[in-house]
This record gives C-alpha cells, structure tokens and sequence, in this order.
C-alpha cells in the first residue's frame, strides 16, 4: 500500500490516518521515498529534511493514539517554499546571498503547521527571492515540469508545484506576488490559491513586494487548498497587515462545489484576459470549461476591466519598487553572504555593494535597480505615484465587475509552459507570463488557478477564478464544481495523464 | 521621460548598493531601457483626479495585545551572520578614513 499512498489526496490521507489505516510515519516514509526516487529529475527540493518529517510524524501517531483531538490535516506531510523562514531549516529564498543561512525562528504559518502535526519534508525551489515566472533565476538550478522534464514548471513556485505534481508532497506552501502559486499551478496541472490579502500571515515569508505577497496553498485537488487554507489562515497578531475577519467557511464551500451545481451563480468572463496574444489551445479549454459551469447552471456573463490594460505596467513599478527597499537589509552586516571589495577601503557601505553584486542574480539587480529609480528623486511621481493610481482604477474596475457577477474567470496563464531558456533573455515576454494573475494582487482579491486540460501541445492549462475580497469562499465553491465537473468528462484526475517519471533505481 | 542610458544605470546602481561589472552594466542598460519605456504607459491614465492607492485592504490602528515575549537568543541570532564578536554582529568600519 504505501506506494500508493503519494499518489492519494491530502484528504484521502487524512481519512486514512484517522481510521488507523496508515500512520503519519509511514506516509512521511513514502514520500521520501518518491522524493528519493525522483527528485534528482524534477529537482523540486533543495533541502530535505528526513529526520525532522519523520521525528514530527511520529509525535504526530503519538499524538493521535494518546487521543488527542487533533486538526483533519495532522500527520499529512507536506513542502514549503524555501521564501518562508523554518526554524532549524537552512532557508535561501533560492538567493546564492543567504546560502547556508538557518534562521532563528518560524513564519507564523510553519508554528501552525508544526502545531498542528504536519511533518515538514523539506524546502522547495524557487526563482531568486520570488522574481521570476520559470525558477529558471534559481540560483541553485531550475526545477523542471513533471510532464516535461525540458520545460519550466513556473514559477516562482515552480518547486512547490512541480513536488505537488510529481507525487512527492500532497501539499505545499506557495507564495504568490504576482501570480506565482497560481501560474505554476497552471502549467504542472495543479491547484493553486491566492487568498485575500493578509488572509494568512506574512510574518516570517522573506518579503519580496510587502503590498502585493500573499502566501497560499498549493495541492492537487481543491478540497485540499480549502482545508490547508483553512489550517495556516487567520488573524496574527505579528502581522499588522493580518486581516481580523474570519476565513469563512472554505472547506464548506469547496464540498457544495463538488456537488458539480452553480444555479443561480454569476461568472464573468473579463473580456481582457483572453483572445489575442493567448495560446489557441488554452483558449479552447478555457471555451470548454465555461460551457460546463453553464451546463451546471451558471450564468455567464462578459465582463470589462479596462484598465487591465495598465495592470502590468503598474506591477512592474509597484513590485520592484518594494523590491527594493525590502531587499536593502541584505548588506552582509547580520546573515548571509559578506563579501569584501578587492582593493580600496573595507569600509561598510563598499563590502554591502560588493557583497550585494556578488550574491544577487540577474533578476534581482533588475528589479531592485528598476525600483531604485522607480522611487528616486524626479522620477517618484512620473513612476511609482502614477501606478499607485493605475492599482485605484483596477480596484475600481474590478468593483464594477463584481456588481455583474459573483466570480470572475479568466486562463491563469498565456501559454503552456514553454521551455527552458525560451524567454531568459527577453525579461519582458518573462514577465507577460503573468498578465492575467496581477490584477488580483494590485487589487487584494483572492483567486485560484484550477487545472482545466491538455492544450494541443499535450501540456496543462489552468483556469482562473477571481472573487471579491474576504469572498475566498467563492473561489473554492466554483473551482471545485468545476473540477468535478472536468473529472466526470476525463474519468479521474488530469495528473493520471501525466507521464510516468522514470524512478531512480 | 528620461531615458536610463548607461550613466543613470551606474549612478542608481550606486544608490542601490549593487557593484555591477562593464559588462552587466552594459546589459542592463539595454534591458531596463525597453523596461521602462514599457511600464511608461502608466502615466496615460494615472489623471491628476485619480487618488493613488498603496495598499490593497487598508487597516488602521492595528494593535497586538500589549503583553511582553521573549526575544530571540542572543546565540541564535548571531549564528547566522558573517561574523560576530562579544555577543554582538561585527561589521567593517562605517565611516570613511577621512570623516
């Protein structure tokens, strides 16, 4: 049976530990042995942590055979993103800067999922400090898509989403800026939720764009995403941005959704995220998948968002403007990396330039440039203050959409994923990878990416669903009706189409 | 608009604390160039009537209880950094010979 076990829902698994079929020790065992057999290929993790997972899982058995009631996810193992600080676990935010660094305490989300009984199997891959949509900006090496070991998985998460998709974790810990749970969701045919801002804490995430980060659950199926959203979210108190209000009923509202019936349920098609500059055949599935939400009763509607016209321009002022005055801290005075500059004075402000050219990537000094200027003296207002006011427009746009309809759906990415080095020297076709994603981290709303097909390359595609924010609910109930809905066509999950990785002997 | 040719690159390089080679600079100029005439566009729309916003879901007045928690150990927060001394992060000299 146990292996078996990695290919079984989060759920599944949890049923499985409360009816005494299978332990969290056992479970923790068999994904590391999948990790073990197929990670030098997919390249998901960069540190795997065998005797903690299996110290926790253990407590966890512990735990349950003592009866202690414990939370539906206690003992299901799962993966973190390597942007989220762990105590006693080296921490790199895939950054050559903070290579070795272990920090000193947790993100408030990992005290939860310790407290709770999660074994935590190790730390995904991930594109330099969160920038990139291929992990391709890794600088420890890409992570490559389980479908297609020569193309990108996405990113930044591809590693937590390509360890979803691979059967190494049932679940994992994302971090979405700008799209990055939702679109390497999309293109490794996975499930990936941005909540609403400040849904679940970010004390503790090494914060890329304080503004826009929103970490969120990255699973396969969307009952799993509504239960892990539900285990890490919530108020905290160490996090002024945390929002006060309850989470709603998430795991409720993705169980109505399975039921595979919307009637009466409002989805509006924004009229900008689709057509031109979209692969044909993401196109079609998304086409295919609106029909099924009207056969299960929805009501379609178009939806406009205009000002989705500026939403990329803005991010790409407003992220790396954050960027920047976020990242200043790493000076090489108090962790990380400390270079000296080779000749003149070993003076503070000459070792922080020398280490911050040695330790950054490519990526990083773009952006962390672009803000610099962004925000410098003359440009202030022309720059940063004009896309302030681009994120009012959207959230106005986005206002007026939501009075026509109750979710809003678009693809979650473009294209499918594309291959390695195909956009490395073009940061702006990079950066398109994530014109439908943004608008929703400009305007704080939450959304979920949901696997919706094979496009004619073979690959997966996604489908987005947006709600109002705090309306996280909503999200779950339609993303889960559409998932049964597409299951019942294919007859189980899009990952049972998946090739089989080869396993390492 | 300014342009941010290969100057304005170095000079805000400089401001940002990130020693760059020739050869990244000379990249990186052409690579933010297209950039920045991108992103540009906001300023089409972005109409003296239009209140900027900052943050997506403002809170006001955000409290935690006022009940003291014990700080990190000394120890443990040095562990991780470059280099330390007498309980306390060693760091090169701050200001210039001269100052």
């Amino acid at each position: 049976m146990s292996a078996e076990l990695p290919r079984r829902s989060a759920a599944e698994l949890a049923a499985l530990l409360a009816s005494g079929e299978t332990s969290s020790v056992e479970l923790t065992q068999a994904h590391l042995d999948r990790i073990a057999a197929v990670d030098d290929a997919v390249a998901a993790f960069l540190h795997v942590d065998a005797e903690g997972a299996l110290a926790a899982a253990a407590e966890t058995d512990r735990r349950r055979a003592a009866g202690e009631e414990l939370p539906e996810l206690a003992g299901v193992p799962i993966a973190v993103k390597d942007v989220v600080v762990t105590k006693g676990l080296p921490t790199t935010a895939g950054s050559k800067i903070l290579e070795g660094w272990v920090p000193p305490y947790d993100a408030t989300l990992v005290e939860r999922l310790r407290a709770a009984g999660l074994p935590i199997l190790g730390k995904t891959n991930m594109d330099e400090f969160a920038m990139g949509s291929s992990t391709e900006f890794s600088a420890y090496g890409p992570t490559r898509n389980p479908w297609d070991l020569e193309r990108i998985p996405g990113g930044s998460g591809g590693g937590s989403a390509a360890a979803v998709a691979a059967f190494e974790a049932p679940l994992a810990i994302g971090t979405d800026t700008g799209g990055s749970i939702r679109q390497p969701g999309a293109v490794t045919g996975t499930v990936g939720a941005k909540p609403t801002y400040g849904g679940i804490s970010r004390y503790g995430l090494i914060a890329m764009a304080s503004s826009l980060d929103q970490a969120g659950p990255v699973t396969r199926t969307v009952l799993d995403a509504a239960l892990l959203h539900e285990l890490i979210g919530g108020h905290d108190p160490r996090d002024a941005t945390s929002l006060p209000d309850p989470l709603g009923p998430l795991a409720a509202a993705a169980r109505e959704g399975a039921t595979g019936e919307l009637k009466g349920v409002r989805v509006g098609v924004v009229a900008e995220l689709g057509g031109e500059g979209y692969q044909s055949g993401v196109r079609d599935r998304f086409a295919e998948s609106i029909e099924l939400l009207r056969g299960a009763g929805a009501e379609i509607v178009e939806v406009h968002c205009p000002s989705f016209e500026y939403a990329l321009a803005a991010y790409y002022l407003i992220m790396p403007a954050e960027a920047s005055s976020n990242l200043a801290k790493f000076d090489g005075m108090r962790f990380g990396l400390r270079v000296e500059p080779s000749d003149g004075p070993v003076t503070a402000e000459r070792v922080m330039a020398a280490t911050r050219g040695a330790g950054f990537g490519d990526e990083v000094k773009r952006r962390v440039i672009l803000g610099t200027y962004a925000l410098s003296a003359g440009y202030y207002d022309a720059y940063y203050g004009s896309a302030q006011k681009v994120r009012t427009l959207i959230q106005r746009d986005l206002a007026t959409a939501f009075t026509q309809a109750d979710v809003l759906v678009s693809p979650t990415a473009p294209t499918t994923a594309f291959r390695f080095g195909e956009k490395l020297d073009d940061p702006l076709a990079m950066y398109l990878n994530d014109v439908a994603t943004i608008p929703a981290n400009l305007a704080g709303i939450p959304g979920i990416s949901v696997p919706n097909g094979l496009a004619e390359d073979g690959l997966p595609t996604g489908f987005q669903v947006l709600a109002p924010a705090r309306e996280d609910a909503r999200v779950y109930r339609v993303a889960a009706a559409l998932e049964t809905l597409l299951e019942s066509t294919w007859g189980g999950s899009i990952l049972d189409r998946a090739p089989e990785l080869e396993v390492a002997p | 608009m300014p342009t941010l040719d290969r100057n304005e690159v170095a000079r805000v390089a400089a401001l940002a604390r990130i020693d760059l080679t020739d050869a990244e600079l000379d990249r990186l100029a052409d690579e933010l160039q297209v950039i920045v005439a991108s992103v540009e566009k906001v300023s089409e729309v972005a109409t003296p009537d239009v209140p900027a916003t900052s943050h997506p879901l403002p809170l006001v007045n955000t409290m935690r209880a006022d009940v003291p928690e014990a700080p990190l150990a000394i120890a443990d927060v040095l562990a991780g950094a470059p280099e330390s001394e007498d309980g306390k992060f060693l760091v090169p000299q701050i200001l210039g010979e001269d100052a």
